[in-house]
């Protein structure tokens, strides 16, 4: 009996061994296992044997079942892990196939640059402002320390609606929206169009847009001004960027100065990028002219303050190296998604 | 404005810096510098040399051989060219072997020159070069007795002739120089001059300033003896000068005061031209010359022209004067523009013998505005134009007349008649270093101060804490003035670098601005890419987009002086650039183009323009190729979802605008506004605009939306946890029937149960009648507090198939 045993125990072995597939196995499983399997009817001849040696035989049988069950067990296991792996290999796809990318849209450039300045200045404590694009004469020139008939009203190519009116040529006029609120101390940045009667060429746009930015206190000095002004620039730039300020004359400031920026290209050792000299000019800045806080009567005695203006145009064009300005208003497409 | 460095270091003697130094520092005491040019950049071993000797060359007819002497000692070499107007005895410039000349092959400069070395030509050996004027890299303007075409010879010259054999030849010419661009700023008018930009050297570098010394030259006649002045608009005409020239030597000017002119960018002419020309560029102070045998009643009127009166510039126009427009008039008729330009009738010829010489100060608004009418530019003009100091006058014209004498250009009569109304005194500006240091956050001494403040000739008073501001810093007025002589002259690269100390401030963006952001946001996750295009635009687009004649939107802000018409109104309406740009990209053949744009249109409150317009920011949307209404819709939708408009929003087709298609067009109505509105744009439209496929617009009104945008109102709602029944019914209808009427039915009769209702199906088509259409729609029900019962369900579900069956929508079968 023992032998029988072991002989079959030995043959179902060598059947898995050779089984190749999952219904091979199946076949074994029900031959040995199975109602009408050969343990089954070793079990069922148990009657001939002796009282005393069927718990023995009974636990014979049931070890060469479990045997027979881990061997099965095993090698199913391994029949449906080469299967899962033959399922996956044929699942195999072509991963350089481009990508499925849902269709977003895309800033416009002098957005970004808009969006870089602003963080940078409300990180600062900077509130933005709006003012009126068609705007009054007053606001714009007058107020600014620009006089009727001041050579800087040519010079800056006004397009007007009648006498009073006019399409701001800098949104320095916002800077006499926000004082005339007289809530002391301003920190502001304004940004927005403004429009000077140039011809459209690859540097000039009639329409374009300037970031201005006051800030008014008690104690504001122009090293402050150079002090939040370089750190815009080292934050806007790159932290190796390096300032220079150069006198300067606007009306609505004094001292006025123009800051330059150390070439972003070259570092200032000099590129055709900065025409050789290593320096790009970037903004205008001042500290606010005594007359332009008077007209709004904040005493120059007790309040100073700066402000600066610059360009957003100029800022995306040099940051993405674009040479022609006629692209930022044509709104090509292949342009747009560049950005 | 350009000026020669050699000019400067006249009145300047101690100047010795690099070009490169000069720039970087002129530049950050407030004189910029834009650049420069060594004269001589290029130039290497070229000397005077004389030729001795010219042999035919023995295999080239166009070539001659020639011995040249090039130093004092007797050395010679030997020299092949092909230049047509060398001879024996010549005095030229030679480039030896080694050197360089400045141009290349063709006659165009090159930086750094080209290298001459010794070779043969055709089979002689040749050891240098002799040069035209070109390869000294200047030309005949400068140089007005150079050959044209071939080399330069100096034997005509009185000035090069004697030059010494071997001596160098750049120097010689004047070429050991260089040339600066400035960029001067409006309120400088004094550093127009060279005499202005030399005292800021001088201050720049802590030099001596030696202007010219002018001493007041003329024999022992009267000028008052040969003209009268009378001034009638005095307003206009703070000053006027005559001085009286006669016996007039007309001639070419001495080669340094050509090139002086020439290095400005001025043609040497004659004498009297040339100097009163070189007086404007030195002093910034324009000089005019009457030939005096010309003036009636030998007077100078200074007075307004008549309008409509005609007169005949020197330059041989005919111009219309009117009443605003300054003339310089003799006893009988006018003579000249007033600081613009001389008359053709008393211009100065070759035959002039006695000169009348003005020397004026107008007012410089007066001079721009009428040079501007008159449609005229002059380089006098220029500097009138930015209100010239009257002090400066005399001392120009005292200089001119001692530059006649010195070049013997005639004979000065002595004395001057001076018209002076209204005296230009020097200002007094107190200053506070206290003040100065607290305003530009510096601790700099008073001593410091005030040797700042002398430097800028700004005579100082340290017992009245004031300084004198001479006549010609019309830009000192007040202490802040005087704070920037202090900063350019301490360095702003000295002052320090600090952040503003008081109050901390919170900033950030606006409401209205957060609003726009979050709205530009959305459009581009929906694949709208950011457009930008003109606030201006041509009348014509109204007809383009087919607005009607008497249309509100015809009522535009116009600008008085545009470009052009195509950018003379302020626009009413954003489709014109929305649908310029898509054309553009149409026509460039780019596919699937969705743009959009946030900027304003401008309404006027009235017409004609006397007070602002309402300036109203439109978030536009355009696109064409894969898309069509309802993608449209969905992403208006979207928008103002995300803008926190999310219910009652009403697509309204009764929106009649002819840029649309007339079927396929809505208002966006929340809460009984128009907000925006929708559709394909009218084929005609996009025929104007060039585009051959459809194409779909939302304009939304975002003064509007960030009005009812509120995202406060928004509160956590709890997730229902009992379930939903959903009911799909299936509806026939009339076509006209719009899918909006039948939700609200759904909505009115589901009642506070109805939790969604969604379309999911719309036919048309051969299953059903014609003129028909069938919407299908999945309907939601839940309870928040218990599950529905099919009873319950069906009980609303029968009200609202009965309501639909009153809009004559039935159940389909």
């Amino acid at each position: 009996m023992k032998d029988k045993l072991n002989k079959i125990v030995e043959d179902a072995i060598s059947k898995i061994e050779n089984s190749d597939n999952l219904s091979a196995l199946n076949d074994i499983k029900v031959f040995y296992l199975g109602k009408k399997g050969e343990l089954t009817s070793v079990l069922k001849s148990m009657k001939d044997v002796e009282a005393s040696e069927r718990p023995v035989i009974g636990q014979m049988v049931n070890n060469a079942r479990n045997t027979i069950e881990e061997m099965l067990e095993t090698r199913k296991k391994a029949f449906e892990k080469k299967v899962r792996e033959e399922k996956l290999k044929a699942e195999t796809i072509d991963v350089t196939l481009p990508g499925r990318k849902p269709h977003m849209g895309h800033k416009h450039p002098n957005s970004i640059a808009l969006d870089d300045v602003e963080r940078i200045f409300i990180g600062m404590g900077y509130e933005v402002v709006e003012g009126p694009e068609v705007e009054y004469d007053y606001y714009n020139f007058e107020a600014l320390n620009i006089p009727a008939n001041h050579p800087a009203k040519d010079e800056q190519d006004t397009f007007y609606i009648n006498n009073d009116i006019v399409l701001r040529t800098q949104t320095s006029s916002v800077q006499v929206h926000v004082m005339e609120k007289k809530q002391l101390p301003i920190r502001m940045i304004a940004p927005g169009r403004v429009f000077r009667s140039d011809e459209v060429d690859a540097t000039h746009s009639p329409s374009f847009n300037q970031i201005e930015g006051l800030v008014i206190d008690k104690n504001i000095t122009f090293a402050d001004l150079k002090g939040t002004l370089a750190e815009f620039a080292k934050r806007m730039f790159g932290e190796t960027t390096k300032v220079r300020f150069r006198p300067h004359h606007f009306p609505f400031t004094e001292p006025s100065a123009e800051m330059d920026v150390s070439c972003f290209k070259c570092g200032g050792s000099g590129c055709r990028f900065c025409k050789g000299e290593g320096w790009i000019e970037i903004l205008g800045c001042g500290m606010v002219h005594p007359r332009v806080l008077e007209m709004r009567d904040i005493d120059s005695e007790e309040y100073q303050g700066f402000a600066f203006g610059m360009g957003l145009e100029r800022i995306a064009l040099l940051k993405y190296e674009i040479d022609d300005m006629r692209l930022l208003y044509e709104n090509d497409i292949r342009f747009l998604e560049q950005f | 404005m350009n000026t020669p460095l050699s000019w400067i270091k006249a009145y300047v003697p101690d100047l010795d810096c690099s070009a490169d130094e000069y720039m970087d520092r002129m530049t950050l005491t407030g004189t910029k510098v834009e650049g420069y040019q060594k004269l001589d950049d290029g130039l290497d071993k070229i000397v005077v040399g004389k030729i001795i000797k010219i042999e035919k060359h023995p295999d080239a007819d166009k070539l001659v051989v020639c011995q040249v002497q090039i130093d004092t000692e007797g050395t010679v070499i030997q020299i092949v060219t092909g230049a047509p107007n060398v001879y024996e005895g010549a005095i030229v410039p030679v480039v030896l072997d080694g050197g360089r000349v400045a141009c290349d092959h063709s006659g165009n400069r090159i930086p750094g020159g080209t290298k001459i070395k010794k070779g043969k030509l055709r089979g002689v050996e040749s050891f240098g070069m002799m040069c035209s004027i070109q390869e000294l890299g200047s030309n005949t303007d400068m140089y007005p007795d150079a050959c044209a075409d071939g080399i330069y010879i100096f034997n005509d010259n009185k000035e090069y002739c004697n030059a010494e054999l071997g001596s160098d030849v750049p120097e010689l010419l004047g070429l050991r120089d260089v040339n600066f661009e400035y960029e001067i700023t409006s309120n400088r008018v004094d550093c127009f001059s060279v005499i202005g930009i030399a005292r800021e050297a001088a201050a720049t570098f802590g030099k001596t300033f030696c202007p010219p010394k002018v001493t007041v030259t003329g024999n022992n006649e009267k000028a008052s003896d040969y003209v009268n002045v009378e001034v009638i608009d005095k307003d206009l005409c703070p000053r006027y000068i005559a001085r009286v020239v006669k016996n007039i030597r007309l001639a070419p000017s001495p080669e340094w005061l050509q090139r002086r002119l020439a290095a400005c960018g001025i043609r040497p002419i004659n004498n009297i031209v040339d100097i009163t020309n070189y007086v404007m560029e030195e002093y910034a102070q324009p000089m005019h010359a009457f030939d005096l045998d010309t003036i009636a009643g030998r007077k100078i009127v200074v007075r307004r022209a008549k309008d409509g009166e005609i007169f005949t510039t020197l330059d041989g126009q005919d111009r219309v004067m009117d009443s605003d427009v300054l003339m310089i008039c003799d006893a009988d008729k006018p003579v000249g523009i007033a600081g613009i330009m001389g008359g053709e009738n008393s211009k100065i010829t070759d035959n002039v013998s006695t000169m009348l010489f003005e020397a004026a100060c107008f007012d410089g608004t007066n001079i721009r505005l009428s040079g501007k009418r008159l449609g005229m530019r002059t380089d006098a003009q220029a500097k009138f134009e930015k209100g010239l100091d009257p002090e400066n006058a005399m001392e120009a014209i005292n200089r001119a007349c001692q530059l006649i004498e010195e070049l013997d250009a005639g004979d000065v009569v002595g004395g001057c008649v001076d018209v002076y109304s209204k005296k230009r005194e020097p200002k007094i500006v107190k200053y506070d270093a206290d003040r100065i240091n607290r305003l530009l956050g510096t601790d700099i001494d008073e001593d410091t101060m005030v040797s700042y403040f002398e430097m800028a000739d700004l005579k100082t008073d340290k017992e009245k804490k004031e300084v004198t501001v001479p006549t010609w810093r019309q830009d000192v007025e007040l202490l802040a003035d005087l704070a920037e002589e202090v900063a350019r002259f301490y360095g702003y690269e000295n002052i320090p670098s600090t952040l503003p100390t008081g109050e901390a401030m919170t900033g950030g963006l606006s409401y209205k601005l957060r609003v726009e952001q979050i709205a530009s946001n959305t459009a581009e996750y929906l694949g709208f890419s950011e457009a930008s295009t003109y606030s201006f635009e041509s009348p014509k687009v109204f007809d383009k987009l087919l607005i009607g004649e008497k249309d509100k939107l015809r009522d535009t802000v116009v600008i008085s002086n545009p470009l052009g018409e195509d950018y003379s109104i302020m626009r009413t309406s954003s489709l014109n650039g929305m649908l310029t740009s898509l054309s553009t990209n149409y026509n460039r053949r780019n596919k699937n183009v969705r743009l959009y744009e946030m900027a304003n249109i401008y309404i006027p409150k009235q017409i004609p323009v006397t007070e602002l317009p309402d300036e109203r920011r439109q978030l536009t949307m355009g696109m064409y190729g894969a898309c069509d209404f309802y993608d449209m819709k969905g992403a208006v939708e979207a928008v103002l979802h995300k803008c926190s408009l999310k219910t009652d929003i009403v697509f309204d087709s009764h929106s009649e605008r002819p840029y649309l298609h007339p079927g396929r067009q809505a208002d966006i109505i929340y809460k009984d506004t128009v907000i925006g509105y929708l559709g394909e744009v009218h084929p005609e439209v996009c025929d104007n605009y060039l585009i051959k496929e459809k194409t779909y617009v939302a304009v939304l009104d975002m003064e509007y939306i960030v009005g009812y945008s509120d995202f406060e109102a928004v509160k956590y709602e709890g997730i229902p946890k009992y379930p939903a029944v959903t009911r799909d019914i299936s509806l026939v209808m009339d076509k006209n029937i719009q899918a909006g009427q039948i939700e609200n039915v759904i909505k009115k009769y589901g009642g506070k149960l109805l939790e969604k209702c969604e379309l999911f199906d719309v036919y048309e088509g051969d299953r059903l009648e014609s003129g028909k259409k069938s919407l299908a729609y999945s309907i939601r029900f839940r309870h928040a507090e218990k599950t529905l019962e099919d009873k319950e369900v069906n009980e609303v579900m029968q009200k609202i198939i009965d309501r639909l069956a009153g809009l004559g929508a039935m159940l389909r079968k």
